[in-house]
């Protein structure tokens, strides 16, 4: 296998930390006693969004374990590693 | 030699004639002030370590001999004393010993030339250069990502230090994706290898963290990560970096520049990840509250839609009902007009092999077989001659 990128740039990807970040604020809002109808329900849509997408990450239950290698026209290698 | 002039008072007579200790304490300033810290290489003989801690010994080689103190405060970091006859190097200051009138070395540093004297020379040399760029400075270390997706792992492929960190991620943390970087981590002209596989580890995209590592070994193995081209390139490494070099005693350089350090490979896998199912529990955890911030703000809404909820259930179970009662007259009906039905009751119906309907007396031929249905299946029949014609 082959490839010169390995995946999108992280900006793009969803990234937990981010995720996490937003969920938690999303919560902390709606705890708010003050909080109209429509905008709790907006907020909680876009809180199961972000649950969604953290579950996902976190959803892959096999560790990937590559091998790295540069190739001399400087594209990279990787191959399985031999347990 | 005028500028080491000691008499510059003169006392050409015996009128001016200085006291003993106004000229040792002369002869202290001077050398002293003439010399900056010096490394001296020498035998050790007549070793004495006083109650007090502080060492004394003579250093000599074949055409001279000084003796040498080294403070307690500074012999407490050399690891054994050294042996009669020993050679070794010592950092030391030049000095006059006032009271005796004899010169002398303050001792800072003391190591053995024999196996690896050189060899901490040459650490301590590298040491000094990575200080003085300030690569040990504790502002410089970055805190380690809180979740890494992809981590780079800089070691040997056949080494026990990538066994250990894949087994620990394995267990802890399985979403990440790890990225061997193999290199050699002991022998000649390993430093090189090292930088190069670090640098090229540096330009793998979405890295979150790097792991530089290997398992314990001599100091004579673990070389390499005390060599100042391995250390700056752990220090010039644009993602957060863990270091573990195994080993019982010193610190590696490389350990000292790297964002955190780990005494074994598998501590630095513990220190790269969190545990996933905490991760989970705290995900779970909220959206728990997103729940429950969500049911609090539309209690009401809720109710009535329960209720509303309820009086569609009831209307819908009415309806189904009623057409199930239907369903189920209209069915008794077609059974009431089925054929078979009548044929159960004990009538038969009559058909010829051509499957005619056979009505009446004249549609029956002498001699001519039909076929007789009746409740349960269907019987050959053949009429008879009527008895008398």
């Amino acid at each position: 296998m082959r490839c010169r990128k390995l995946r999108p740039m992280a900006d793009q990807q969803p990234n937990l930390q981010s995720e996490l970040d937003k969920l938690e604020a999303i919560v902390r809002d709606l705890e708010d006693e003050n909080l109209d109808l429509d905008r709790a329900i907006a907020m909680f849509e876009e809180g199961v969004r972000h649950l969604r997408s953290a579950r996902e990450l976190l959803s892959k239950s096999e560790l990937t374990v590559r091998k790295v290698l540069e190739e001399s026209d400087g594209s990279v290698r990787f191959d399985d590693i031999d347990d | 030699m005028g500028e080491l002039n000691l008499f510059s008072e003169t006392s050409s007579s015996t009128d001016g004639a200085w006291r003993v200790a106004d000229v040792t304490r002369r002869a202290r300033q001077l050398i002293e002030s003439g010399f900056s810290p010096i490394w001296v290489r020498g035998e050790v003989s007549g070793f004495k370590a006083y109650r007090s801690g502080h060492w004394y010994f003579t250093l000599r080689d074949a055409d001279a001999q000084v003796r040498c103190i080294m403070w307690r405060s500074d012999n407490q970091r050399v690891r054994t004393p050294p042996d009669e006859g020993v050679e070794v190097f010592v950092e030391a200051r030049p000095t006059v010993w006032e009271d005796r009138g004899e010169f002398r070395l303050t001792v800072k540093q003391l190591l053995p030339t024999a196996a690896d004297g050189g060899w901490q020379i040459k650490l301590e040399q590298a040491r000094a250069a990575l200080d003085r760029d300030g690569l040990f400075d504790p502002s410089r270390k970055r805190p380690l990502p809180q979740f890494p997706f992809r981590i780079a792992v800089v070691t040997s492929v056949d080494g026990a230090a990538l066994r250990d960190i894949v087994a620990v991620t394995e267990r802890r943390w399985p979403v990440v994706e790890l990225l061997v970087v193999p290199t050699r981590v002991q022998g000649e002209g390993v430093e090189a290898e090292i930088r190069a596989a670090l640098q090229f580890a540096d330009r793998l995209p979405d890295v979150d963290l790097v792991i530089i590592g290997r398992g314990g070994g001599s100091r004579e193995d673990l070389w390499a990560f005390n060599t100042e081209i391995v250390a700056r390139a752990v220090a010039a490494m644009s993602v957060p970096t863990i270091a573990a070099v195994g080993h019982e005693t010193d610190v590696s350089l490389t350990e000292l520049v790297a964002d955190a350090r780990a005494p074994t490979p598998s501590a630095a896998a513990e220190a790269a990840v969190p545990n996933l199912e905490q991760v989970q529990a705290g995900v779970d955890q909220m959206a728990r509250r997103l729940g429950r911030g969500l049911t609090n703000r539309t209690q009401l809404a809720k109710e009535r839609l329960a209720r509303t909820t309820d009086r569609l259930t009831v209307a819908i179970g009415g309806l189904v009902d009623r057409d199930r009662s239907r369903v189920s007259e209209l069915g008794a009906m077609l059974d009431a007009l089925s054929p078979l039905r009548i044929l159960a009751r004990g009538y038969s119906v009559a058909r010829s092999r051509e499957g005619k309907v056979l009505r009446r007396m004249d549609d029956f031929v002498p001699d001519v077989p039909f076929t007789l249905t009746v409740g349960d299946g269907e019987v050959n029949a053949v009429p008879k001659a009527p008895a008398d014609g």
